[in-house]
């Protein structure tokens, strides 16, 4: 066996004074760091990825985490990472494996943004004494009302009025712009799940499915639900598709654009099989291309063939990954029946992806809104089709800015998962998520209490629109229908002419 | 801050413009100095009566002649300039930085069938290509008289009171949001909407690039422009019917829409899925003359010229409406109606978000 050159990231000690023996960290740690031998606790370090949960666990507070103080030469170019990979590789011969949202250095483009407040000439609004509207309708929209005049008899006369003669599509009613992104029932355990479900309907949202199929515990909240209609079809089958509020095909996703997803078999328990429909045990992998689509047309012809088989009850949204020519994709996508188009940025999460493609494929989400809306403007088309952001929304001004640079709506996951408990280890693809939410080993997935979970996460997206709310207040604003797109609110600190121009706001100052 | 003012005669009586300058004139309170501005319906009531008079300021430059000879490029393309004039102004008032220059002008017959969207075409043209040309008005037996100046400045530099019209609408500026200058001023018009208006308009880069979907071009540098857009394109483009238009301006609140009979709960969600860009947000108290009646009980659109008040769903800004005979006021103050009419026989102040809509009588 060809030993790794790798030393560890974290340091774990646990305090002979503070601790008590009571192995609760023995017990809690799935990844087998902590072992007692004896009258001590011997901690593995190497085998430690910082998830806390025996930090959070031990009732003595004996635990510390912290990086390991390992002195590599610095170097500019050949960095502790690039070493380490390069060990790694040497080591396996495989493509490195990563978990959670790009880990490198770029720009986070939200925090160049500042928000503006109104002063003196216009008031600021104040949400505890005002209506403050933040429904948000997601589906196709008409281009423009058409009425008819009809003659009614009222009190005995004969009078004209005027009636509206068009109909508006199925739209999904959100009371905040905040949905939960797609996270396959797979990646993630069913008491996450419920979890999700639960919030969401207590807080009048939405959470995907991702492409894991709809388990049956999930059917009493079918109606806050949006079913994925990813490359491997999994679960996909006409109940599946009627359950759902809304259905969204998946073509690419922002952590891994390019290519498809993998859950390896033994992962695939009775129950994943049964919602999958695949064998138990076996590898379900989506491929990258959906093998009946190869072009817009193919698209197009899906989304038909999906509103068909809902008896277009159903929105159907598109989801793209965040790349470079996302704008006319867009625009494809929304001469194609499609009701919305979600645009997933390179900083989105991801239970499993390859390194190289987290941390090099894709652009940044406030990127590819700005272009995205702007396209669909210049095409006169961006008043039919819906936009969801996701990827990397970290808090409720990322929410309010995604949503004057043009989104409707925006999705979160990692957030969510936080919310949880996750502490982003970004070790989800391993299957031993210590905190009950990637995971499907029995005794771990218990840990996660749905009901709990599903407070915290109510809370997190309760406290978001509370925020969101106070913002648009402070910005004289009262319905989110004026803060999309409303780029006039939005500047720009430490930002080139270009990234400016792309982003379509101003310099602060200007 | 900001003064607004407006008066029709419902049996169509041509009033002289010295009232309305005199009732502005009590509102100046409201503004700096930077700003007033007027617009008269039934003013060109002679031969020029079915052109379209465009007013448009010119720089004066050096290069006023050149500039006029690209306005004049512009028009020529479409149709035929029947009389064109300096519009009358008395000097040594307000320093001349603009010469205001109108244009009757008649459109080509081979366009017959999309005549005021070629008026827009020709607006939105000129605003957005011809440097140092602005059309401040483009409608038919009306026009839009502004500068930078006081409102008794403005109405003496005009000579206002040689005009007589059956409506006016008039503004007192105390600019907030873009530098003082003659092309900012309120009214803003666009072939026969005319808009003055009280307030801030936070939702305008929505309703900015809401209008530009549409090929609309806001070039003036203040947010009221989007207004006078926004009407064109809901009640001449997409022919909505007033009442519904204004519903787009100032949606009800979803609370009261969850409560309406299911018909009209479905007509106001669609109108706020559809036109959601075209919300008015912010602080405002609008008042607005249009070509187009409303629809109520008798049911058909009239043809006969408008004049509407509107305010934001929370009343961040002053209107009051008055009635004395056939005529019908809108303003930010009492005091200014009472100015020119002290004996009024009703005075009242419309809910916040709810129109005043006021047509002639038949």
């Amino acid at each position: 066996m060809i030993p790794s050159y790798v030393p560890p990231k974290y340091k774990v000690e646990v305090d002979p004074n503070k601790c008590m023996l009571c192995e609760r960290c023995t017990i809690e740690c799935s990844w087998g760091v902590h072992r007692r031998e004896g009258d001590r606790i011997i901690s593995y370090s190497n085998r430690c990825g910082a998830c806390h949960r025996c930090v959070a666990m031990c009732p003595r507070d004996a635990i510390t985490i912290k990086e390991n103080a390992v002195s590599w030469r610095s170097h500019p170019l050949w960095d502790i990472d690039a070493r380490a990979d390069i060990y790694n590789q040497a080591k396996t011969g495989c493509i490195l494996l990563s978990g959670m949202a790009n880990a490198k250095d770029h720009p986070i483009y939200f925090d160049k943004i500042v928000l503006d407040a109104c002063q003196v000439t216009n008031p600021s609004i104040d949400p505890l004494r005002e209506p403050m509207e933040l429904r948000t309708y997601i589906g196709k929209k008409p281009k423009q009302l058409e009425f008819e005049f009809v003659e009614e008899e009222i009190d005995g006369k004969k009078i004209k009025k005027a009636k509206l003669k068009t109909k508006i599509a199925p739209n999904l009613k959100l009371d905040t712009p905040i949905m939960i992104a797609h996270m396959s029932y797979g990646a993630l355990s069913l008491n996450a799940h419920l979890s999700f479900a639960k919030a969401v309907k207590e807080c009048g949202t939405f959470m995907g499915t991702g492409e894991g199929g709809l388990p049956k515990a999930l059917y009493p909240y079918a109606d806050h639900i949006i079913t994925q209609v990813a490359s491997g079809r999994f679960g996909v089958n006409e109940e599946y598709l009627m359950k759902g509020a809304a259905i969204e095909i998946k073509i690419g996703q922002g952590a891994k654009p390019g290519i498809g997803g993998h859950l390896p078999g033994e992962k695939v328990t009775a129950e994943i099989s049964a919602t999958r429909m695949i064998p138990e045990g076996s590898d379900a992998i989506s491929p990258a291309p959906h093998h009946d689509i190869y072009s817009i047309e193919d698209l197009a012809q899906l989304v038909r063939s999906l509103k068909e088989a809902t008896r277009w009850k159903k929105p159907v949204f598109v989801k793209i990954a965040a790349v470079h020519n996302a704008p006319a994709i867009a625009v494809g996508i929304a001469t194609s029946d499609a009701d919305a188009v979600v645009i997933d940025g390179y900083k989105g999460g991801t239970g499993a992806a390859p390194k190289v493609f987290r941390d090099h494929v894709g652009i940044p989400i406030e990127m590819a809104i700005a272009a995205v809306d702007q396209r669909l403007r210049e095409e006169g088309l961006r008043n039919e089709i819906s936009i969801i952001a996701s990827g990397g929304i970290r808090c409720a001004a990322d929410v309010f800015k995604a949503i004057a640079l043009g989104a409707d709506a925006v999705y979160i996951g990692t957030a969510a998962m936080v919310a949880l408990g996750c502490r982003v280890c970004g070790r989800c693809y391993t299957g031993l998520c210590a905190w009950g939410i990637a995971t499907q080993r029995p005794e771990l997935v218990k840990r996660l209490d749905p009901e709990v979970g599903a407070r915290r996460v109510a809370n997190l997206i309760k406290a978001w629109t509370h925020e969101i709310k106070e913002l648009l207040g402070a910005a004289g604003i009262n319905s989110i229908e004026s803060l999309r797109g409303n780029r006039d609110r939005l500047r720009g600190v430490g930002l080139n002419e270009k990234e400016l121009e792309v982003l379509g706001i101003k310099l602060a100052g200007e | 801050m900001c003064g607004i003012i407006g008066f029709m005669s419902r049996k169509k009586r041509m009033i002289k413009g010295d009232k309305i300058a005199l009732a502005l004139d009590s509102l100046k309170e409201r503004g700096n100095g930077k700003g007033s501005g007027y617009v008269g319906y039934g003013i060109y009531p002679t031969k020029y009566k079915d052109c379209y008079a465009f007013h448009i300021l010119i720089d004066n430059t050096p290069k006023f002649e050149k500039i006029k000879v690209e306005v004049e490029n512009v028009l020529e393309q479409y149709g035929t300039i029947v009389k064109d004039e300096e519009i009358p102004t008395e000097d040594g008032i307000i320093e001349k930085t603009q010469i205001p220059w109108r244009y009757f002008y008649e459109v080509d017959e081979k366009y017959a069938d999309r005549e005021e969207d070629v008026v827009v075409d020709i607006v939105m043209e000129i605003n957005d290509k011809v440097d140092g040309a602005f059309v401040i008005s483009s409608g038919k037996d009306l026009g839009v008289f502004k500068a930078v100046g006081w409102p008794n400045e403005v109405a003496e530099f005009y000579r206002i009171d040689k005009y007589e019209g059956y409506m006016w609408l008039a503004h007192a500026r105390y600019p907030t949001n873009t530098k003082a200058w003659w092309g900012g001023a309120h009214p803003f018009n666009l072939l026969n909407w005319s808009v003055v208006h009280n307030g801030e308009i936070t939702s305008y880069g929505t309703n900015k690039r809401f209008v530009e979907m549409f090929g609309y071009k806001c070039r003036l540098l203040t947010d009221t422009e989007v207004v006078a857009y926004i009407l064109d394109l809901l009640m001449r483009k997409h022919k909505i019917p007033v009442e519904y238009a204004l519903s787009a301006l100032a949606p009800r609140f979803w609370d009261e829409i969850d409560k309406m009979p299911e018909e009209e709960r479905e007509l106001h969600t669609a109108i706020r899925l559809a036109y959601g860009g075209a919300m008015l947000n912010g602080p405002f108290a609008i008042a607005v003359g249009t070509p187009h009646g409303l629809i109520f009980m008798n049911g058909d659109i009239e043809k006969d010229t408008t004049m509407f008040g509107l305010t934001d769903r929370i009343k961040l800004r002053p209107l009051i409406a008055a009635e004395k005979d056939d005529m019908i006021f809108i303003s930010s103050e009492e005091s200014a109606i009472r100015r020119i009419c002290p004996d009024l026989d009703r005075v009242w102040m419309p809910d916040a978000g709810m129109p005043v809509i006021a047509r002639p009588w038949k």
